[in-house]
C-alpha cells in the first residue's frame, strides 16, 4: 500500500524543514500553516526524517 | 510593471529590495506572514563587523554584546575564544522581530513598495519579463517584473521551480530547534557550543545570551545521522546539563549546509540568502551572508535595468559578487563539515584538548582550524589547501 506524508498540526511549529527537502513540491507554508498536497506526495519519508518536532508521521493509504 | 519583484522579506529580501529601491528603481516586497520577523528561526548571533557593514547600530534591535565564544567537546573539555581586551564586543545577539522590520523599513522608506500576508504562488517568465501571481485574503491577482528576485528563504519555491537548485539531501541540511529560557545563571560575556555524536549528531548546541538572564538555547542535528527529533535532542541536552530556566518561546527551523551553489541566477531571476544556500555549513549561520547577497543582488537589479539586459549571462555579474565575497569560506566550510562529520567523539576530544588553554584571539572557525593545523598537521592534511 502507498505511504502519505500526514501532519500533526498541533505539532508543526511552522519551520519549512520539510520544504526543504520534500523532492516533488508536495507541501507548503501556507501562510500560517502547513498544507501537504496528497496527490503529489511519492511517501518517499524524507519531510519526516528531517523535521524538528516529530510532527509528520508515515500512514498507509488506499 | 515593476523594475524589480522581491518574494520574501528576510534579510535578504529586505536588503535586496531596499538596496534596489535606493538606486532608483520600482520595487515590490512581498512576504506571506502576517509579521515580519515571526515566528522567529534563528538563534540571532552574528558578528559586529558584518552588521557594522550595512547599518547603523540601533540598541533597540540589540539583544546582547558578546566578547568570546566558549566551545565544548564531548568530553567537557572547554576552548575559548576572546577578544584581547575587556569590553571589546566582538559579537551581537539580535532582537530578529526588530531587526527584520527595520530593515523592511528602511525598504519601504527607500520607495518600496511592501505587501505582507500576500503569498507569491506561482510565476511565469514570458516576452524577456516575469509574471507573478500574488495571493492575498484568497484573492489572486498577477503583477509584472523585469527581475524577480527570490529570497523566499530554506522553504524556496522560486529556486526549485526557476530549476537553479535542487532540494536538500538528508546530508545538506541542520534540523533545529530552540527555546528562549529565561531566569538562567550564565555569563553572559559568552557564547556557548556544544560539539557530540550524542549530543547534537552531525550539529551542535548552542546558548546564546540575550541579556538580563534569558538566553537562545537550541540544538542543529544532521538528519542523516539523527536518530531522533530535534526536539528531543534539545531537551535532552538541557536535561543533561543541567539548565534550568523558564521556557519563553520556541523555534524549529533548518538550516541549508550545502556549500556553495554553481549559480543562483537564470533569465530574469536572482536567488539571495538561505533561497540560494548561502548559510555557513560549518556553523549555521546566514544572516551575513543573506545581507551581502541581498545589497548585491539589488546593485545587479539596477545595472540590468540601465541596461535593459536581464538574460542569465548578464545577472551573473551577481554571481561573481556573492562567490568573491563568501563563495571560497562557503566551499571551505563545506570540506570542513565533511571531515567534523567524520570524527568521532573521541577525535574531537583530542582535537579539544591539543588547543584548550591557548588563547585564541579570534572569534572565527579560521581561528580555531589555524591552531589544530599547528597541533595536527597529518590529521588535518586535506584541509591545509583550503584554509592556509
Ligand atoms: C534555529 C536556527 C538558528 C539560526 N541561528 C543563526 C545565527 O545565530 N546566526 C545567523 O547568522 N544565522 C542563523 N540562522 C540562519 C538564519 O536564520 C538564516 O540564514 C536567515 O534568516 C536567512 O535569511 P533569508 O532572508 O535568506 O531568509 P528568511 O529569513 O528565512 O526569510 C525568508 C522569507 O520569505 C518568506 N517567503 C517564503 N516563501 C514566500 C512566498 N512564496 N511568498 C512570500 N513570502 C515568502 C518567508 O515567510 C520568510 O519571511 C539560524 C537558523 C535557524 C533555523
Ligand atoms: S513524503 Fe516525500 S514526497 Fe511526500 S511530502 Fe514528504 S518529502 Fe514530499
Ligand atoms: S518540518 Fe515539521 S515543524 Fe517544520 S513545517 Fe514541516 S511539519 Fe511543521
Amino acid at each position: 500500500m502507498p505511504r502519505k506524508a500526514v501532519v500533526n498540526r498541533r505539532k508543526c511549529a511552522y519551520c519549512g524543514a520539510c520544504i526543504a527537502v520534500c523532492p516533488v513540491d508536495a507541501n507548503e507554508l501556507v501562510e500560517t500553516y502547513l498544507e501537504i498536497y496528497e496527490d503529489k506526495c511519492n511517501g518517499c519519508g524524507l519531510c519526516s526524517k528531517v523535521c524538528p518536532m516529530g510532527a509528520l508521521a508515515m500512514v498507509e493509504v488506499e | 510593471m515593476y523594475d524589480v519583484v522581491v518574494i520574501g522579506a528576510g534579510p535578504a529580501g529586505s536588503m535586496a529590495a531596499k538596496t534596489a529601491a535606493e538606486l532608483g528603481l520600482s520595487v515590490l516586497l512581498v512576504e506571506k506572514r502576517q509579521e515580519i520577523g515571526t515566528p522567529v528561526r534563528c538563534a540571532e548571533g552574528i558578528s559586529k563587523e558584518n552588521i557594522e557593514q550595512f547599518f547603523e547600530v540601533d540598541k533597540k534591535w540589540i539583544a546582547a554584546e558578546v566578547t568570546g565564544a566558549k566551545i565544548y567537546a564531548p568530553d567537557k573539555t572547554e576552548v575559548v575564544m576572546s577578544e584581547e581586551m575587556a569590553g571589546n564586543e566582538v559579537g551581537y545577539v539580535l532582537e530578529r522581530k526588530i531587526f527584520d522590520r527595520h530593515i523592511a523599513r528602511l525598504a519601504a522608506k527607500a520607495g518600496a513598495e511592501v505587501y505582507v500576508k500576500t503569498t507569491a504562488v506561482d510565476f511565469e517568465r514570458k516576452d524577456g519579463k516575469v509574471k507573478v501571481r500574488l495571493r492575498r485574503l484568497g484573492e489572486d491577482w498577477e503583477v509584472e517584473a523585469k527581475i524577480l528576485i527570490g529570497a523566499d528563504g530554506v522553504e524556496s519555491k522560486v529556486g526549485r521551480r526557476a530549476g537553479i537548485i535542487k532540494t536538500l539531501r538528508m546530508d545538506e541540511v541542520e534540523s533545529c530547534a530552540q527555546y528562549l529560557l529565561t531566569g538562567l545563571d550564565i555569563d553572559e560575556r559568552y557564547t556557548y557550543f556544544y560539539l557530540g555524536r550524542e549530543v547534537a549528531p552531525g550539529g551542535y548546541a548552542w546558548i546564546f545570551p540575550k541579556g538580563d538572564g534569558s538566553a537562545n538555547v537550541g540544538i542543529g542535528v544532521l538528519p542523516k545521522i539523527a536518530k531522533k527529533p530535534a526536539k528531543e535532542y534539545l531537551d535532552a541536552f538541557i536535561e543533561r546539563e543541567g539548565i534550568e530556566g523558564k521556557i519563553v518561546e520556541f523555534v524549529a527551523g533548518a538550516v541549508p549546509v550545502y556549500g556553495e551553489i554553481g549559480t543562483a541566477v537564470s533569465d530574469n531571476i536572482m536567488l539571495a540568502g538561505d533561497a540560494a544556500y548561502h548559510s555557513d555549513p560549518i556553523t549555521g549561520g546566514g544572516i551575513a551572508n543573506a545581507l551581502s547577497a541581498g545589497y548585491y543582488a539589488g546593485k545587479v537589479a539596477a545595472e540590468a535595468v540601465e541596461k535593459n539586459d536581464f538574460s542569465a549571462e548578464f545577472l551573473r555579474m551577481y554571481d561573481n559578487l556573492w562567490k568573491n565575497d563568501f563563495g571560497k569560506k562557503l566551499r571551505r566550510n563545506k570540506k570542513l563539515q565533511e571531515k567534523f562529520l567524520e570524527m568521532s567523539d573521541e577525535t574531537i576530544n583530542k582535537l579539544a584538548a591539543s588547543i584548550s588553554g591557548k588563547n585564541l584571539k579570534e572569534m572565527s572557525v579560521r581561528a580555531i582550524v589555524t591552531e589544530l593545523l599547528k597541533a595536527h598537521p597529518k590529521l588535518l592534511l586535506d584541509l591545509k589547501d583550503v584554509f592556509m
